[in-house]
């Protein structure tokens, strides 16, 4: 056995053994790469997800409404902010994750592509999206990455609050006026397709799962995920009294879980290769925030230093 | 952010309890290093103090190390109370 291969049986065990991987272990660069990747493009998520939803805040129907869309808000830039750090833990710069971001290189959730046009579209998002989002992200808090894992602990505990509101949002409006309750319905069947398609390619397509299961940074299939959204919506939609806009949906006894309508794969690939709806509208966002918040970290930097200096010759004449 | 330094940050999330390190970020000086701290790692009343730290002045143990470093207690059973042998009578000690 090479050194490379002792030290990457070492690292399985561990693994294996359920131990957490720390950012001074040693680990396989494509372990490195990999959680690069990925917490990169979640950390990017939770940032772009803040400008569908931001785009309702000034809009929310009454103060209460407004109050929790802005917690919600701002919990996201906390997950971006919580996943950034993580990442870094990896020895890659906050500057180059960005760079990567802004240039177009690293990719975000394509759920982010699709437009808000009501007030229901934030009840569906909270719902059906950040219920995907809890469905992946739980698995995620026992990664094998403690750095990672650490973070989607924190994050788990914020984002029930977040399908909760939703749901809530959801329920009022079913229950309102016959143009709410449609409203409501128009927003289901807008955000139920691309909710499934969060949880990724079919297990038979999706390229990194098998590795990424061997080293317990993924511990369910997206298949599996997707079932359990499935199973986890549709009594729920029941209680406000909604469809979901697929056919085929319906319980199987037999396997003790729903039946479901296939993905169109042709809108997933398109809009992952950048031709959703919002696409260049949603990276444009992200680099003018970027770009305009340049002179407050210049300014807060020049600040700093000032003070620096001038405690340091403070120091100088008390000594003197 | 180039030159904003990394900050580790440590909560106390009541009194009577440790610092605990929760995280880290970006900061210009370690008075904004607190006042982000609040608004990222205390949203929800997680802590009542905080601690911030240049991540730069951290000295860490050396993974690397960690047989040499850990494994002497392992062996050194007579460290713990239950390695000494004592009558059943006795009821409690
Ligand atoms: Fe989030
Ligand atoms: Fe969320």
């Amino acid at each position: 056995m090479t050194e490379i291969q002792s030290l990457e049986k070492r690292f399985q065990d561990r693994i294996d053994a359920e131990e957490r991987i720390e950012p001074r272990d040693w680990m396989p660069e494509k372990y490195r790469k990999t959680l690069i990747r990925q917490i990169s493009q979640h950390a990017h998520s939770e940032v772009v997800g803040m400008l569908p939803e931001g785009n309702w805040i000034t809009r929310a129907p009454n103060l209460r409404r407004k109050l929790g869309l802005i917690a919600k808000v701002q919990d996201e830039a906390g997950h971006g902010l919580y996943l950034y750090s993580a990442c870094e833990t990896l020895g890659i710069s906050r500057d180059e994750v960005l760079d990567q971001l802004h240039t177009g290189k690293a990719k975000y959730s394509s759920i982010f592509n699709y437009p808000t046009l009501t007030w229901a579209d934030i009840g569906a998002i909270g719902w059906l999206v950040d219920g995907a989002a809890i469905l992946n992200q739980v698995p995620l808090c026992r990664c094998s990455y403690g750095p990672y894992a650490r973070a989607m602990v924190r994050v788990c505990k914020e984002e029930s609050f977040h399908q909760r509101q939703g749901y809530e949002i959801m329920l009022t409006l079913a229950n309102g006026t016959p143009e709410q309750k449609e409203m409501a319905q128009d927003a289901i069947n807008r955000w139920w397709w691309p909710s499934l398609m969060m949880f990724g390619p079919n297990d038979s397509e999706s390229t990194h799962s098998a590795q990424s299961m061997a080293w317990r940074i993924k511990r369910f299939s997206n298949d599996e995920l997707r079932q359990r959204m499935v199973d986890m919506i549709k009594p729920q939609t029941d209680i406000l009294g909604l469809t979901l806009p697929d056919p085929e949906i319906k319980w199987n006894e037999e396997r003790g879980a729903h039946d479901f309508g296939e993905i169109d794969w042709d809108e997933f690939w398109s809009v992952v290769k950048g031709d959703g709806p919002c696409n260049k509208e949603r990276l444009a966002a992200r680099v003018k925030a970027h770009e305009e918040g340049q002179w407050v970290r210049d300014a807060a930097l020049a600040y700093a230093e000032k003070q620096e200096v001038r405690k340091a010759s403070d120091g100088k004449t008390k000594v003197a | 952010m180039q030159n904003w330094p990394l900050f580790e940050i440590f909560l106390r999330s009541k009194n009577g309890l440790s610092h605990k390190h929760v995280g880290s970020l970006h900061a210009a000086d370690a008075d904004m290093a607190i006042t982000n701290a609040r608004d990222v790692y205390t949203r929800r009343k997680e802590g009542v103090s905080i601690w911030v730290v240049e991540s730069k002045h951290i000295t860490a143990s050396n993974p690397e190390e960690s047989e040499s470093m850990f494994d002497p207690a392992e062996d050194k059973v007579y460290r713990h109370p239950t390695f000494y042998v004592l009558p059943d009578e006795l009821e409690q000690m």
